[in-house]
């Protein structure tokens, strides 16, 4: 009987919870999506070892996470998605439209790299959709 | 006390657009910028064409082809309503096209292929292993397609921004339009 007040206690906190995360507008301080080659990514691809940084596909979304940002922290210059990154050196590409971008890349088999970028997630279920998937990314 | 603290504050609000190392750009930006890779190539006006001859203007470098049917016209049609629209201010830009085509395009021909988009754009050509090395050195990257009626060259489609000091600033990628060139030239410019 006392576990009563406690549980509806809990799930009007868990709807205010799901109510904030699908209504609150997505403004994250850092919109940056960030790749980087460690130090020494060089040389463990010279002694034979299969280095793997940057996936052949990369989701961004609009408003929340549309900026590429690919940073090289090696000794050597590398090309890096679309780019050719020098020693201590960032590349930073911001999308402002929706769609599906194909870059040359020689660093994936395939040749290319493929940036899709969804739009804004509009309020409602698509922003908790949106955050839902950040924060399970973030746990994991 | 509290003045010399306001006069300090006030002094770095107007200096703080010079320390920001590269404006906002619609393009990708490099962070920090270096020097462009410099090269020796034949220019489509008959001389040796190296990038360091435009010290002092804004470079957009572009790799292609003249027998290019879908990227290069797009880019190059892209680039000259960009230079239009600066006006006045587009004397200071100076396109530079790095053919990776040597086998059909030799001075002659790129000078004339470029000529239907705006005469001052210059074309650059030369052996095939100094194309490869300027390719290399910008990442750029070019495949030979056999094609029904000949051929056709798989190229990297980006525009090279290249400030008035020789430093490679950005990357725009294909697909921007006149107006995004616009915003990031009148930035560049006004560094």
């Amino acid at each position: 009987m006392k576990l009563r007040p406690l549980a509806l206690i809990l799930t009007l906190l868990l709807l205010a919870a799901l109510a904030w995360g699908a209504l609150a507008p997505l403004a994250p301080a850092n919109r940056d999506e960030l790749f980087e080659i460690p130090k020494g990514t060089w040389a463990r691809r010279m002694a034979g070892d299969q280095v793997e940084i940057l996936p052949e596909r990369i989701h961004l979304t609009l408003g929340a996470n549309d900026v590429l940002l690919l940073r090289n922290l090696d000794e050597v210059p590398q090309v890096f998605g679309p780019a050719l990154i020098m020693p201590g050196q960032s590349f930073r590409l911001p999308f402002e439209v929706a769609s599906s971008y194909s870059f040359a890349c020689t660093a994936h088999a395939s040749g290319q790299l493929s940036v899709i970028v969804a739009p804004h997630p509009a309020r409602g279920w698509e922003t908790l959709n949106w955050r839902l998937r950040v924060w399970i990314k973030q746990l994991s | 006390m509290m003045r010399r603290l306001l006069l300090s504050l006030f002094a770095l609000l107007l200096a703080s657009p010079l320390l920001a190392a590269t404006p906002r750009l619609k393009a990708g930006v490099f962070e920090p910028p270096h020097a462009a890779p410099e090269f020796s190539l034949q220019g489509s006006d008959g001389a040796e064409l190296k990038l360091s001859r435009y010290r002092g203007k804004l470079v957009l470098l572009v790799f292609g082809f003249t027998h290019c049917t879908e990227v290069c016209p797009i880019t190059l049609g892209t680039l000259v309503q960009a230079r239009q629209a600066l006006g006045k201010a587009g004397e200071a830009v100076q396109v530079v096209y790095v053919t990776v085509d040597p086998e059909r395009d030799d001075a002659a021909q790129m000078k004339r292929y470029l000529a239907a988009y705006d005469a001052s754009f210059i074309g650059a050509t030369g052996q095939p292993a100094a194309l490869a090395a300027v390719r290399a050195s910008y990442g750029v990257v070019a495949n030979k397609l056999a094609t029904k009626g000949g051929y056709a060259v798989d190229h990297s489609s980006s525009v090279y921004l290249i400030d008035r000091a020789g430093k490679l600033r950005g990357m725009m990628p294909y697909g921007h339009g006149p107006k995004d060139y616009v915003h990031d030239l009148q930035l560049l410019l006004s560094l």
